[in-house]
């Protein structure tokens, strides 16, 4: 079992070391060793799952990293069914999504650095969903972001692709660093930083509530930062400018799930808060409205999707929040699918629209058939309609979240559900129905980038069809599980109709007219599309902060600290100078001086 | 002579070899200072083969009365953390001499004073006499000195006497410290001195201080920085690689043999202070870099950023913050010198080092793309690269001492990589500056100074235990007095 479970981060990361050293000349081959080392692990994840679904058990693994004194900092990982469903979809999506990139990125100078960074990647993904200690978490975790910041920025020579890698490496960085605070916090009041000993030492109150509050929260930091959380969201709309296939990779199926991820696997900590659970659930369902307002007026056909992720990301917060662990795993699980399938039909758009914009699409329908149906497979699963996979883990989400009994929280979930249905529906009439544009360049993307489309969406349609089995391996036992409530279905069924229908009439119907509700509307139009012009605070008031105390310490350096040096040396100087005077060579000066220094000191005593 | 000694001196060979050759003969003057680095690196590496791990103790010792009407003597061994240092010397010197194969002027005396550097590094982290230690420590400055004011840039004269003036003051205090130490003991010897109980806690606080200032100069530790961005703006490339990679760890290294051993109880009431000063440098050093529009001030204030990691680390008291501390050392050592090599690559073909000056050089030049990549990461520690490991266990020991200042100097790694990555921005990627456009990439030579240190740099960061294994056991001898 170690040997296995070792080489499922190992295939990729050997990849990459041999595409960096050996084969960045030579692309085909690249790509080869590439879909090659994340087809082994596919392969190994899917025995470990498979043994796992037929004997559920929990194993751990230690290995010697760090030692001094009686201090021990190992690597450790663990294999469980949450581990193992994470494997699973993170190889399975990246396989995926690297056999679409021969299609997508053909022809690309950089594809050998590129498949080299996906393998990167995929390695430290796997890493660190087999984590089991927070030193080897936080490793894992600040690898994916360098993984992110490489890719995002991977045609480097545009300067806003650029400037997005750097943004989201410091965005996510700064929630790191409560992380990493709440690392050394655990560590000075447990005196280690495996998984297991801090949950044993929190069940034997060795860590009692306002400082497992306060743990909860640091780590949460982290969280909001890689899972595009308000208010440290701002990174993801801006990752669009990488390659799509990254997009759907990375910004949305799984690195910004790692931290749903982290706060599922350190549910332990949160569970005996009610504070920080609080917060999560707040920060999630604010998260999941809050982004999906701004979805609906953006035209960007990525930004859309993007900002339907932050938005689904904060429905898995509020979920874990709420107490839900299994429904929020099981979303974890269903969203990378019909996620990772929704970018991977807009990059099939993009890549033969050779246009981000929706307006520039339109009857698309009937040129790109499979990417249409693609895309409705996927639209609905995120909206949430039954038979689809995103029905069954959404429903869950909304139940435990009606169970929890917080009102507002409730509100918040459903209408996030009418405005996603809206948001993703308006997409889709506006791009594949209506009238063809005059260009008729338009064509069905390659079978490399449909086949991996089609792959998703049948998961996209049956992944949701587990979920007693799912919630029988994949469960805490202090966690909420909600009886099934047929209303609640219901009710979050019709909303989700509710936005499809709306969309309808506004986009296919064009019974209202959208630039006409636009107009009507234009404040809050304008807030959205400027998404509550949050980047321009932050530009105004933290980034100018931060220049500000910077050119102030310069100053001082130069003026203040570097100025008394300077000073202190002319001081130096000008005395020495002084003194030079005295020494003027001449005998009758000198003892003129020692006559008058011995009368001075005569009449003095 | 035993074989530290003979590795300590080893340069010299070189350097009696050199004067005796014509300044003309190039490649000849090359090859002898090449021979000569590689001399003490064999000897060094000798050592590393031979030290026992296990032993906390001093091994390699040798005691010679040297001057016996004042009880000085010719005392010198290594133990765990001295080592690492020391082989950081012998491999960053004979690096430094091949990347500066390319130097026109006077190759002769600045290989010299290259040689005689060495051997001073060497023997300040080998003494056990504290006047010995004194005489290297002196030996240290001149070569430095000359190397700024000769083969410096424009503004060099005003850098080099900054520099020799800002250490002299610093060694005088230091030498009173040393002085007014042995008549209180009437030893020189560092290891009898080690938790030394004849000197009074009111009086050692002062020697404490003495010494402390002199080291402090050297760290940097702020307010008494402000010779480092100018001697390092001005140096030549292996200049600032030696002295950011070596020089500066000299004053940490004094502060914990001087001051951690002999005067334990004092550094003990003043850990907080200590704390307060890394947090500090982290911070101001750090902002402070960022605010820099030239690549070479850039890289020098965010090693008085690095230096607080160490300041940090050492303030802790405890087995992680001063294993993390002398790891640090070698960490930033190998980082920094990188770092320098590769702005001096960049500057020789440029003739300038602004940032905004340059701009999408990446596609022109990939390998030093990828290269100053690896630095620049391991620089903002990155896991997985040398810096981190650092960084982590100092933190990790200093926040278990001084939780709120560890958490405060957390943001240093935040600014870090806020300078760092708008450097690396600005400099490769976006559009390309039409006037770089025939950039050459790294040449042979390039590679083979920048490939051991990035061997290095991943080697540490992800297998850290093979420094750890080496400082540990003498760490602990040092937490037997805390």
């Amino acid at each position: 079992m170690i040997n296995q479970l070792l080489a499922v981060p190992l295939a990729p990361f050997l990849a990459f070391a041999i595409i960096s050293l050996f084969t960045l000349r030579y692309k085909r081959l690249s790509t080869f060793i590439s879909i090659l080392g994340i087809a082994i692990s596919l392969i190994l994840s899917l025995n470990i799952a498979i043994n796992l679904i037929i004997s559920p058990s929990s194993e751990e693994y230690f290995m010697n990293w760090i030692k001094i004194g009686a201090v021990q900092i190992p690597l450790e990982i663990i294999i469980d069914p949450l581990s193992a469903m994470m494997l699973v979809v993170v190889s399975l999506v990246s396989l995926c999504i690297q056999i679409y990139s021969i299609g997508y990125m053909h022809g690309d100078t950089g594809l050998a650095r590129y498949y080299g960074f996906i393998s990167l990647f995929s390695f430290s993904m796997l890493t660190l969903v087999l984590s089991n200690n927070f030193a080897q978490m936080y490793m894992a975790w600040e690898l994916v972001g360098l993984c992110s910041y490489l890719l995002i920025g991977f045609w480097y020579h545009k300067p806003s692709a650029a400037a997005a890698g750097k943004k989201a490496f410091l965005v996510t960085r700064l929630g790191d660093v409560g992380f990493l605070i709440g690392i050394l916090l655990i560590f000075k009041l447990t005196g280690t930083l495996s998984f297991s000993e801090v949950a044993h030492a929190i069940s034997q109150k060795e860590v009692t509530c306002p400082a497992i509050t306060i743990i909860a929260i640091l780590i949460f930091c982290g969280a909001i930062g890689k899972s595009a959380q308000f208010p440290l969201h701002v990174w993801l709309p801006d990752a669009m400018e990488g390659p799509t296939p990254i997009s759907a990779l990375i910004h949305a199926a799984t690195m910004v799930a790692a931290g749903v991820y982290l706060t599922a696997r350190l549910f332990f900590i949160f569970l005996p808060s009610i504070e920080a659970l609080a917060i999560v659930a707040y920060i999630g369902g604010f998260t999941a409205l809050f982004a999906a307002t701004i979805a609906l007026a953006q035209n960007d056909i990525k930004k859309i999707v993007a900002y339907s992720t932050i938005s689904q990301l904060g429905f898995m917060m509020l979920a874990l929040g709420s107490g839900g662990y299994t429904p929020a795993c099981f979303h974890l699980m269903t969203h990378a699918f019909f996620k990772a399938l929704l970018f991977l039909c807009a990059g099939s758009v993009i890549h033969s629209l050779h246009s981000n914009n929706i307006w520039d699409g339109g009857g698309l329908l009937r040129k790109m058939p499979i990417t249409a149906i693609c895309f409705i497979m996927g639209g609905l699963s995120l909206a949430g309609l039954p038979p689809f996979a995103g029905f069954f883990s959404k429903d869950e989400i909304v139940l435990t979240v009606f169970a929890s009994g917080n009102t507002l929280l409730f509100f918040m979930a459903t209408l996030t559900i009418f405005l996603t249905a809206f948001y993703t529906f308006r997409l889709f009439f506006v791009v594949f129905t209506g009238e063809e544009k005059k260009d008729t360049h338009v064509h069905e993307s390659p079978l490399v980038m449909t086949l991996p489309m089609i792959l998703l969406a049948i998961l996209s349609l049956i992944s949701g069809w587990c979920g007693p089995q799912f919630s029988h391996l994949i469960h805490t036992e202090d966690a909420l599980h909600p009886e099934g409530e047929p209303l609640v279905m219901v009710l979050s069924v019709s909303m989700a109709l509710a936005g499809i229908f709306s969309a309808w009439v506004v986009y296919a119907k064009k019974e209202v007219s959208s630039e006409k509700l636009c107009q009507q509307f234009a404040p809050i139009n304008s807030l959205l599309t400027n998404k509550y012009w949050i980047d321009e605070l932050y530009g105004s008031t933290v980034v100018r902060l931060v220049q500000f105390v910077s050119l102030v310490s310069k100053w001082i350096d130069i003026y203040l600290v570097d100025g008394l040096v300077n000073g202190t040396g002319r001081l130096t100087a000008f005395f020495g100078s002084a003194l030079r005077l005295v020494q003027t060579g001449y005998l009758q000066n000198y003892i003129f001086l020692m006559i008058a220094g011995l009368v001075i000191l005569l009449l003095i005593f | 002579m035993d074989i530290l000694s003979a590795t300590i001196f080893s340069p010299l060979v070189g350097v009696l070899l050199l004067l005796l050759l014509p300044g003309n003969k190039t490649f000849l003057l090359r090859a002898v200072s090449l021979i000569a680095s590689l001399l003490p690196l064999a000897g060094s590496i000798f050592l590393l083969s031979f030290f026992d791990q296990k032993n906390p103790n001093f091994q390699f010792t040798e005691n010679l009365p040297w001057i016996s009407s004042f009880n000085i003597n010719y005392h010198i061994g290594l133990d765990g953390i001295s080592l690492p240092l020391f082989l950081l010397t012998t491999v960053l010197t004979l690096l430094s001499i091949i990347i500066s194969f390319n130097i026109e002027k006077r190759l002769k005396e600045y290989f010299i004073s290259f040689l005689i550097l060495e051997t001073g590094l060497l023997g300040v982290f080998s003494s056990l006499d504290l006047f010995l230690f004194y005489i290297f420590w002196e030996l240290v400055l001149i070569p430095m000195f000359l190397i700024i004011g000769i083969w410096g840039g424009p503004n060099k004269v005003y850098a080099s006497f900054k520099f020799i003036l800002y250490t002299a003051i610093g060694s005088v205090l230091m030498l009173i410290g040393i002085i007014w130490t042995f008549i209180l003991t009437h030893t020189f010897d560092i290891v009898q001195l080690s938790a030394c109980q004849e000197i009074p806690l009111n009086v050692a606080k002062w020697i404490w201080l003495l010494f402390f200032v002199g080291f402090a100069v050297k760290v940097p530790i702020f307010p008494f920085h402000t010779w480092l961005p100018d001697a390092h703006t001005e140096a030549p490339t292996a200049g600032s690689v030696i002295l950011a990679g070596i020089l500066l760890k000299m004053g940490t290294y004094g502060l914990l043999r001087v001051n951690f051993s002999i005067f334990p109880e004092t550094t003990m009431d003043n850990s907080l202070f200590l704390a307060i000063l890394g947090l500090v440098n982290i911070l101001y050093g750090a902002l402070t870099a960022m605010a820099q529009k030239d690549l070479k001030k850039m890289i020098a204030y965010s090693s008085v950023s690095h230096m607080g990691f160490v300041l940090l680390g050492l303030s802790a008291l405890n087995v992680i913050g001063i294993n993390g501390a002398v790891f640090q050392m070698i960490g930033h050592g190998i980082i920094t010198g990188s770092l320098f090599m590769l702005v001096g690559v960049i500057y020789d073909r440029a003739h300038h080092r602004q940032i905004s000056g340059f701009g999408g050089i990446a596609n022109v030049v990939p390998n030093y793309t990828a290269v100053m990549g690896i630095s620049a990461l391991a620089s903002i520690g990155l896991p997985g690269l040398a810096g981190f490991v650092g960084e982590l266990l100092c933190f990790l020991g200093a926040f278990s001492s001084f939780s709120k200042i560890t958490a405060a100097a957390c943001f240093g790694i935040l600014i870090g990589a806020i300078y760092t990555l708008n450097m690396y921005k600005d400099v490769f990627f976006g559009h390309l500056n039409e006037k770089y456009a025939g950039l050459s990439d790294l040449s042979i030579r390039e590679w083979i100074a920048l490939i051991p240190l990035m061997v290095f740099i991943l080697l540490f960061g992800l297998w850290p235990q093979l420094i750890l294994n080496i400082t540990d056991p003498a760490v602990q001898v040092f937490l037997k007095f805390f």
